[in-house]
């Protein structure tokens, strides 16, 4: 790893002014930490999140539920509010990575394979930074790609609660990352599915079967669909057809658990 | 250099580190715990497991800095006061849940935390829990029937040896 410095502000604000520069923000450090002993990234200066008590917790008002940034899987995963997202941070990596990694440390991150992308897009959450808000569907770009500019804070998550929600993901059991993850929310107004690890773009909502389970929220519904593999991703994990299979089993698996 | 401040093992402990100081570099280089493991040094194989502030961690996916200030146990404050094996340790050596012994000090600790939150866990939730904890040795088996066994549970029925 190439040398730092390290602030650790405890207000939003502090932060805000600790950056500039060859700065960077670290929350949990589970995807930065080892990007950086790779020398993948070489900052001057991080600007830890993880003293920043504003930034912590959980709170419901109504059918919302508002999530701090700096928040760890583990209490996201302990916090059964919105249980399908409790049950898809109890998921994340290992007990370890969920003691450290942090909500909004993986949405800014935007890997292709996570797991909160998914949740954040199919519940159709809003991303509060600390400038504005940004709707999930404007805020996930491709991979690694997010709206956010320089230096700007994920300072919470607000998701709006389905009447039944789900995420099932097919594990890449080296990695514990999704090959495909599916989340699937159903609304008064209609039904979001937000799928994870399969597209070249990263996580993307699946409007076919939206359409269809919005008419008939059943598994039946998606039978006659077809999930192209044109733009789904090829590794050693999988291949494009493979991953486009799964995008439909595992939406027909996150229905009838939903 | 910035000077950091924390308690390991019950102990006030102090010294000066870098930014890019890792947790485990503190402990095994500065503090000369040699106990917590670098089996990997990418997340992925929990050899270097410690408790920050009760909360199982990789410490080589932390930054010193970070625990500054924070209550911090290693595998070298497990043992009880009288200096003979804590009841995880113990079981671990009768239940032959060690091979070269190189991934231990993280399965302990893993499984310190485990039962802390869930005194009689079932064998999924202890297979589940050590998700993030590699074995090279052991196959396992007798990780998993130590571990019941500490928690008090009858292990007759595991299967393993
Ligand atoms: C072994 C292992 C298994 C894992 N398995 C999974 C899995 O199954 N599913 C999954 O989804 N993830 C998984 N992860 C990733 C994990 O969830 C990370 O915690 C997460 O991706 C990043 O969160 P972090 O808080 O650690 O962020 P960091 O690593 O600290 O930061 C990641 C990036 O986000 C930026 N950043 C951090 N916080 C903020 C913020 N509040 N606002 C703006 N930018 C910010 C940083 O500058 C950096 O660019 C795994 C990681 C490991 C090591
Ligand atoms: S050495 Fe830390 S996880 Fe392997
Ligand atoms: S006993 Fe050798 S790695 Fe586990």
């Amino acid at each position: 790893m190439y040398e730092l410095e390290i602030e650790r502000p405890t207000t939003v604000a502090d932060a805000v002014s600790a950056l500039g520069g060859e700065a960077q923000l670290l929350g949990g450090g589970q995807t930065l930490i080892p990007t950086l002993k790779q020398r993948l990234a070489d900052p001057e200066k991080l600007v830890s999140l993880s003293g920043i008590a504003d930034m912590q917790g959980i709170s419901a008002s109504g059918d919302t539920v508002e999530i701090g940034g700096g928040t760890i899987h583990a209490d996201v995963a302990a916090d059964g509010t919105y249980a399908a997202l409790s049950e898809l941070a109890s998921h994340i990596g290992d007990p370890a990575v969920r003691n450290r990694g942090t909500i909004g440390g993986s949405i800014a991150n935007n890997d292709p394979a996570a797991c909160y992308p998914a949740a954040a897009l199919g519940s159709g959450a809003t991303i509060v930074t600390n400038k504005r808000e940004i709707a999930a569907d404007d805020f996930f770009q491709g991979l690694f790609e997010t709206a956010l500019a320089e230096g700007e804070i994920v300072t919470a998550v607000k998701f709006p609660m389905p009447q039944q929600a789900k995420y099932i993901k097919f594990v890449q059991p080296a990695s514990r990352f999704a090959l495909v993850g599916v989340f699937v929310a159903k609304f008064a107004d209609g039904v979001r599915v937000a799928v994870t690890g399969a597209s070249n773009d990263g996580v993307y909502r699946w409007s076919e079967a939206e359409a269809a389970l919005s008419a008939d929220f059943s598994a039946s519904a998606l039978e006659g669909l077809t999930v192209s593999s044109d733009d789904m991703v090829t590794d050693l994990h999988g291949s494009a057809e493979y991953r486009a299979h799964l995008v439909k089993v595992m939406t027909a698996r996150a229905v009838n658990a939903a | 250099m910035t000077k950091v401040t924390m308690t390991v093992n019950g102990k006030a402990v102090s010294g000066t580190v870098e930014g890019r100081t890792l947790l485990t570099s503190f402990l095994r280089e500065d503090l000369h715990l040699t106990g917590t493991h670098v089996g990997c040094d990418t997340s992925q194989c929990g050899a270097c497991v410690v408790h920050v502030n009760g909360k199982a961690v990789k410490s080589c996916t932390m930054f010193a800095i970070e625990a500054d200030g924070a209550e911090v146990s290693t595998i070298e404050g497990q043992a009880n006061e009288d200096g003979s094996l804590n009841a995880i340790q113990a079981a671990f050596q009768e239940h032959h849940g060690l091979q070269c012994g190189f991934c231990t000090p993280g399965m302990v600790m893993t499984a310190a935390s485990l039962l802390k939150e869930n005194p009689k866990p079932t064998v999924d939730e202890v297979r589940n829990h050590l998700e993030g904890n590699l074995c090279r040795c052991t196959g396992y088996h007798n990780i998993i029937k130590a571990i019941m066994a500490a928690s008090g549970q009858d292990v007759s029925a595991i299967a393993a040896e």
